[in-house]
């Protein structure tokens, strides 16, 4: 079992506290003059996504979480499971609800997704930057009708409701900035 | 900020910018005034010994098999002070291994000074004066002072008295200072004390300047016990930003006392698993012969530049600083 030494410890190092995998967000030195040096880090849980601050004695060693992220197609969702496929091996990982998260309401059969691997299980997914998704619900724009802003709610093929400008229609392809959720454009079939 | 420096493979460009390495010349013209118009006289001593301070907090670095870079001035200003009873600092580079963090640096500019026949009350005085000439470098307002006892400082932050039984001071760590609970089963109470002493220290309001004093005689370092209370020592600390600046003593003048303190810190390296470190014998022989009463301090000069020009980083006022694997 790998460990790292607080001396290692740097952002983006992955780390096993109480069972769970963490992310390190910062990595701070803290000593008095005279006295005990520590390691106060802020850690990310990589299943909940909760952030929180922990000290180390310097010199202490922290078991070592093995992940590693890798990019995948997305394939299907079979009701309980959403099914990624490795490009090279064909491996195929099932990842559950918690570990989709919110990346459920983007992904787009056959999309190239960034799955983290946690000992082998997918811990969470990271839709690509940009999803062209069809929209299957909206009414139709009222030309002049600025009450909304301009926009009006778009409910997409995934379930996912965005707002889309008053031209746009049902039935048409748009692109959503996945990490903002909001409308970049139309796209021409 | 861009810590890596500038353009290309290789960031060969300081990290200090024009106004640090100003601030920084015109601190050390201060300082050099300061002590000039007070009769302190400046003094260099050697950065490499066949010694080294044992304390357990702090690792030297070693230069060859069996030399040290020094960790402070402090051993050789002491052997003068027993040589010749006059006020003396030095301003220079001090070496520290594995120190590295936003106000931590291997290599930091330290400022030492002894004042034979002051009282600590006297000396810290000198202290917060010579910051609040520092501040007004930049034009800033001189800052309000506070002065607190160790005790008060740590029964203040914990909301409660220090706790006697180890398990509940622990639990303080946990609940107070984020320390890992698993970690913080393996400490003992010194461990603790430091590390809820530095959360307390980096809680206190940044814009005033705090005197910390009568630190428990297991944190004394080489103070001296008040002889009022042999549970405490007349050590004192200074903070102001948020960041440790000062660090002095009534000073510790047995010779007998000082070496079987030298003893304790290798004691505990050994214990630790680390290797014990040559002490300085010449200082004890010093001390024996006799050395003044004085008070002495050391001051951070980095730390002091990030007080008075607003840094973060450490790195913004080190034109070079240690390059991290």
């Amino acid at each position: 079992m790998a460990n790292y030494s607080t001396q290692e410890f740097k952002s983006g190092m992955k780390i096993i506290l109480d069972g769970d995998p963490y992310n390190i967000v910062e990595n701070e030195f803290v000593k008095p003059g005279k006295g005990q040096a520590f390691s106060r880090v802020r850690i990310r849980n990589l299943k909940t996504g909760r952030t929180v601050e922990k000290t180390f004695r310097s010199g202490e060693s922290v078991e070592a979480a093995d992940i590693f992220e890798q990019t995948m197609q997305y394939l299907y969702n079979d009701g309980e499971f959403w099914h990624f496929m490795h490009p090279e091996t064909f491996e195929q990982h099932a990842a559950d609800a918690t570990a989709v998260g919110e990346a459920a309401k983007w992904l787009r059969e056959e999309d190239d997704c960034l799955v983290m691997l946690w000992n082998g299980s997918p811990l969470s997914i990271e839709p690509p930057n940009f999803s062209e998704l069809k929209i299957t619900q909206t009414d139709p724009g009222v030309r002049g009708d600025t009450s909304g802003g301009g926009n009006k709610p778009a409910t997409l093929e995934t379930g996912a409701v965005v707002k889309v400008p008053l031209f746009v229609n049902e039935g048409e392809i748009i692109k959503v900035d996945t990490r903002t959720g909001e409308y970049v454009s139309r796209v021409k079939e | 900020m861009n810590l890596a420096g500038g353009a290309g493979d290789i960031g060969w460009r300081p990290t200090a910018d024009s106004r640090a390495r100003l601030l920084r010349a015109a601190l050390n013209r201060m300082l050099r005034d300061f002590f000039a118009e007070r009769s302190v006289l400046e003094v260099e001593t050697p950065m490499v010994s066949q010694s080294a301070n044992p304390d357990p907090a702090i690792a030297p670095l070693g230069v060859g098999p069996s030399e040290y870079l020094r960790t402070s001035p402090e051993f050789p200003l002491k052997r003068l002070l027993c040589a010749e009873s006059a006020p003396i600092y030095e301003l220079g580079r001090v070496f520290r291994d594995g120190e590295a963090g936003r106000r931590h640096h291997r290599e930091f500019s330290m400022l030492e000074w002894y004042q034979p026949g002051y009282s600590m009350t006297q000396l810290v005085d000198e202290v917060v004066e010579l910051i609040q000439q520092a501040l007004a470098l930049t034009a800033l307002p001189p800052l309000p002072v506070e002065q607190l006892r160790y005790h008060g400082l740590l029964s203040q932050f914990l909301g409660e008295e220090i706790p006697s039984e180890l398990d509940a001071l622990r639990h303080c760590c946990t609940a107070k200072a984020a320390m890992n609970q698993q970690s913080a089963s393996k400490m003992n109470r010194d461990q603790c004390l430091d590390l809820l002493f530095s959360a307390a220290g980096e809680a206190l309001p940044v814009d005033q300047i705090t005197v910390v004093s009568h630190f428990p005689a297991s944190q004394a370092a080489l103070a001296r016990l008040d002889p009022a209370n042999p549970q405490l020592a007349l050590r004192f600390e200074v903070f102001a930003g948020g960041m440790e600046l000062a660090n002095g003593y009534d000073e510790l003048l047995d010779g007998d006392e000082l070496g079987e303190r030298f003893n304790r810190d290798n004691e505990q390296r050994a214990k630790a698993g680390a290797a014990p470190l040559p002490v300085d014998e010449a200082l004890l022989a010093a001390q024996r012969a006799g050395m003044p009463a004085c008070c002495g301090v050391s001051v951070g000069v980095d730390r002091l530049l990030m007080l008075i020009g607003d840094f973060s980083h450490i790195h913004e006022v080190i034109n070079f600083p240690e390059v991290q694997g």
